[in-house]
Parts: structure tokens; sequence; C-alpha cells
């Protein structure tokens, strides 16, 4: 290790964590090796890159590596944002079973914030069309049954902003 | 985008390793080379087939808040209250979605009083109600597309 890559000998691991978030927030190096690309940049050893890295993983700090695609560009051209009024005592009951649908990416438990807004429960439907979305979320309905008081879907008309979690440097 | 783009889309959407050649054994799962999949990653990320490659970071894990939010923006006033609200750096995504509730914004700070703070910015510049639908709990975020 050169010395104008050693780090400060006293940082802690909080810190050595943010700079290890800051380095790859926009991504990881298309590199045969990316966690010893990643060393070099930090000037820490490779190890301790992977032992962060997968500390991070363990504790739920990063969710998981890997790609993410563009759903537009993979023909998934519909996205319907559903919401439904759950009664409080069954929500989590429901959230889990619409939760372990595959056609659901998100699902979510939110506060009503009446009276503009009676749903709590949020489901993220991915379709190739608006008709394949709403059959969809009629598949969810039959599951509920009795079980919500009122839904609805909400379709995106347009994404107005899009960018990463940033922390600031 | 041919069938051994499609399988790195399906295979990589997590579990990529963390080891010396992380690439290498998923081209071997693949029935690919470490060198043509690097390859085949930058394309996909150039071309826009994928949006990102590297680690899915967990905001509240982080110690930071993130909260969905919800504004009824008159017609009239949209564009300009859009460019309001995106010039903020703590909105993430902004959507405008058709339904009476019509811009969707979520917000990512590193402290839940920044939060607040971006919140009560946002509404003292437009002069509009926020609607505040933090998360309560989590059922799943699976994000895996098939193709």
């Amino acid at each position: 290790m050169t010395a104008s890559r050693q780090t400060c000998a006293n940082e802690t691991v909080p810190e050595l964590d943010r700079r290890l978030v800051l380095a790859t927030q926009t991504g990881l190096p298309l590199d045969a090796r990316p966690y010893h690309w990643l060393a070099s940049e930090l000037g820490i050893t490779p190890e301790r890159v992977m032992e962060r890295i997968n500390a991070m993983l363990a504790d739920g700090r990063i969710r998981r590596i890997g790609v993410v695609p563009n759903h537009y560009r993979l023909g998934y051209l519909a996205n319907g944002m559903s919401v439904w009024d759950i009664p409080d005592e069954v929500i989590r009951k429901v959230g889990r079973e619409v939760g372990e649908l595959d056609f659901v990416s998100h699902c979510y438990h939110r506060p009503r914030q009446l009276p503009d807004w009676p749903y709590n429960l949020f489901a993220m439907v991915h379709g190739h069309s608006r008709a394949e979305v709403a059959a969809l979320v009629e598949q969810i309905a039959a599951l509920l049954g009795e079980r919500q008081h009122g839904h609805d879907i909400l379709y995106s008309r347009r994404i107005l902003k899009k960018t990463g979690l940033r922390l600031g440097g | 985008m041919d069938a051994l783009d499609r399988r790195i889309i399906n295979e990589m959407q997590g579990g990529f390793p963390v080891c010396e050649y992380p690439f290498r054994a998923i081209a071997d799962r693949l029935d690919s080379t470490e060198s043509e999949l690097i390859t085949r990653i930058g394309c996909m990320l150039d071309d826009g087939l994928l949006t990102r490659f590297g680690p899915m970071f967990h905001a509240e894990h982080m110690g930071g808040a993130l909260s969905l939010c919800a504004m009824h923006v008159p017609e009239q006033r949209f564009e300009a209250v859009a460019k309001t609200v995106n010039a903020f750096p703590e909105v993430a995504h902004n959507y405008q979605r058709e339904h009476h509730m019509n811009m969707w914004f979520v917000l990512a700070t590193e402290t839940p009083a920044a939060l607040q703070a971006a919140i009560d910015s946002i509404e003292a510049e437009t002069g509009l109600e926020i609607i505040n639908l933090p998360k309560l709990e989590e059922f799943y975020v699976g994000l895996h597309f098939e193709v």
C-alpha cells in the first residue's frame, strides 16, 4: 500500500462505511475485481472492503447487490399503484398475503390521512398493459374479499424525476 | 437484447458475490465468460436496459429517512410546481399520476428532522398541502422482473 493511499489510522467503522457508500452509490466498477478496485480507491485492503460490504448486507443496510433493469424497456409499460382501505386489525396479515403475490413488486403499510386519503395499504403492480394491471388488481380484490373496504389504482403518466439514493459528499 | 442478455437480467437482480472474482462465478453459471459478462452489463447500462449495477442501499437502515408524499396540484400550475419540487435534492423520485392526488414524490434525507424540514419548505414554496405517507411496515420489496 502506498503512503498516499493510506487511510487515517483512527478512522471509525461508521466513517469507513460512509466512504464505501459514497464510492458505490452510483454503482460498482465494471472490473474483473471490483472490490479490489474499490480498495485501491479507498486506500484500504480488499479484505476490509469485502468484510464491510458483507456486514452491511447482514444488517440490511445493503438490500442486495445486482443489476436494476429498466422495467419500461423490458415491456412492463404499465405500472399501477394499487391502494387499499384495510381494517387495522388485519392489515399485517393482508399485507403479507398481498406482498407474496409474484406480480406485486412493493407492498407497504402507510398511514391513512383522513379525510383526504383513506387508503392504508400500497401494492405496486406491474404489467404489460393497463388491462393486465387492472385484471391483476381484481385478483387481489378477489383474494381479500370483505377484508378490504375500498381500493383504487393510480397509473403513472410520467416520470418527473428519478435519481438514486444520494448521500451528500 | 438476446438470450444471454435476458439470462443476465434474470440471474443478476440480486446475489452478486462478494469475492475476488465475482463476475467469474456468475459467468460459469451462465455458460459465459468473465469478460463477456462485464462487456454485456456495460452495454446494457449504456443502452438504458439497465438503470444500475451495484449495491442497493436501504435508506432507513442507514440512519436516513424516507417518505412517500402526495400533492394535489392544479393542472394549470403542474409544470411550474414540478420544477419547484424537483429542484429539491431531497426529492429522489417524482411521478405524475392520474388521480386527484396527481403528484407523488419520494423524499430521502439523512435524518428524520431533515425530512420534515423538506416537507415544510416544499409546502412554503408551492403553497400546496403535502400528504405525508411514511412507511409503517414493509411486507415485500421484490423487484424481480422476468424477461
